[in-house]
């Protein structure tokens, strides 16, 4: 595909699709820090992962768009939930949130300003052009060749957080 | 499409990430924000990736590898939060402060 084609159409489909998968994204997440239900907010936690997961595929990431779905939403997302079954979590505004929130909101108001200022200045005229999608057989020759020992040490990294999980949580 | 664009949706969602972990007192809800800020940074890695039309991927890789550090830092963070269930009865995290003084 000639990218001036798709530079000089009125609709970019796939910018369409990633503003409205980014709009869904950014509500739930405020819907996560926000809600006085936890479970709400672990449910809140599925749609920001699943549309992020859905961004990563109109990007042409398709084995991370993938993995992201299977792993964040399928494991962690679950995980986070039995985590707050067994830990007996109570509803309420008070008991949720700290003294803390202006302050919280605040210095987290200051990083976006600053990160969108330093965003807009350096990346500010630069364009995506998609038209090319990252097979997974491209992925797997790259991380077999290249980073075959990040890939091995996070292997073992995996191994131990499994171990010690188990040790952690173990009743004796 | 606009690259600035796709890096200030990834900003956006590390900023409420920051915002979560200091505001939160439940520890689950921390570590749920925890995740949101290691999302944010997929977010942009992937979108240089595709800016930079790399072949081999390597944004990519390591956008895979930050999913697989994230999955272990969560299942060794809820061990520790069950844990401290356990002993305390609670996993306020302004309440287990027996360091701090």
């Amino acid at each position: 595909m000639d990218p001036q084609a798709t530079e000089g159409a009125v609709v970019s489909w796939p910018a369409v699709f990633v503003a409205i998968f980014g709009a869904v994204a950014a509500i739930s997440a405020v819907a996560v820090v926000l809600s006085r239900n936890v479970v709400h907010a672990a449910l809140s936690l599925v749609v920001v992962l699943g549309a992020a997961g859905a961004i990563f595929l109109v990007l042409g990431a398709e084995f991370v768009g993938w993995t992201q779905i299977l792993i964040y939403v399928g494991a962690i997302v679950v995980l986070l939930l039995f985590g707050l079954m067994l830990t007996a979590a109570p509803i309420g505004k008070h008991a949720l949130d700290n003294q803390q929130r202006g302050v919280a909101f605040i210095t987290s108001a200051a990083v976006f300003g600053v990160f969108t200022f330093i965003i807009w200045r350096s990346f500010g005229s630069q364009r995506i052009h998609l038209n090319q999608v990252v097979r997974t057989s491209d992925i797997g020759r790259s991380l077999f060749s290249g980073y075959i020992l990040p890939f091995e040490v996070v292997s073992v990294l995996l191994l131990a957080a499994l171990v010690g999980a188990i040790v952690l949580a173990k009743k004796d | 499409m606009s690259l600035a664009w796709v890096l200030t949706l990834g900003a956006f969602l590390f900023s409420v990430g920051v915002y979560g972990v200091l505001a939160r007192k439940n520890a689950v809800l921390v570590l749920m924000s925890i995740e949101l800020m290691l999302n944010s940074v997929n977010i942009n890695l992937i979108a240089f990736n595709a800016w930079f039309r790399d072949s081999a991927a390597v944004g990519q890789i390591f956008a895979l590898f930050i999913i697989t550090v994230a999955a272990a830092e969560v299942g060794v963070g809820l061990a520790i939060v069950l844990l401290v269930f356990r002993n305390r009865k609670t996993i306020n995290v302004d309440e287990v402060d027996l360091l701090k003084w």
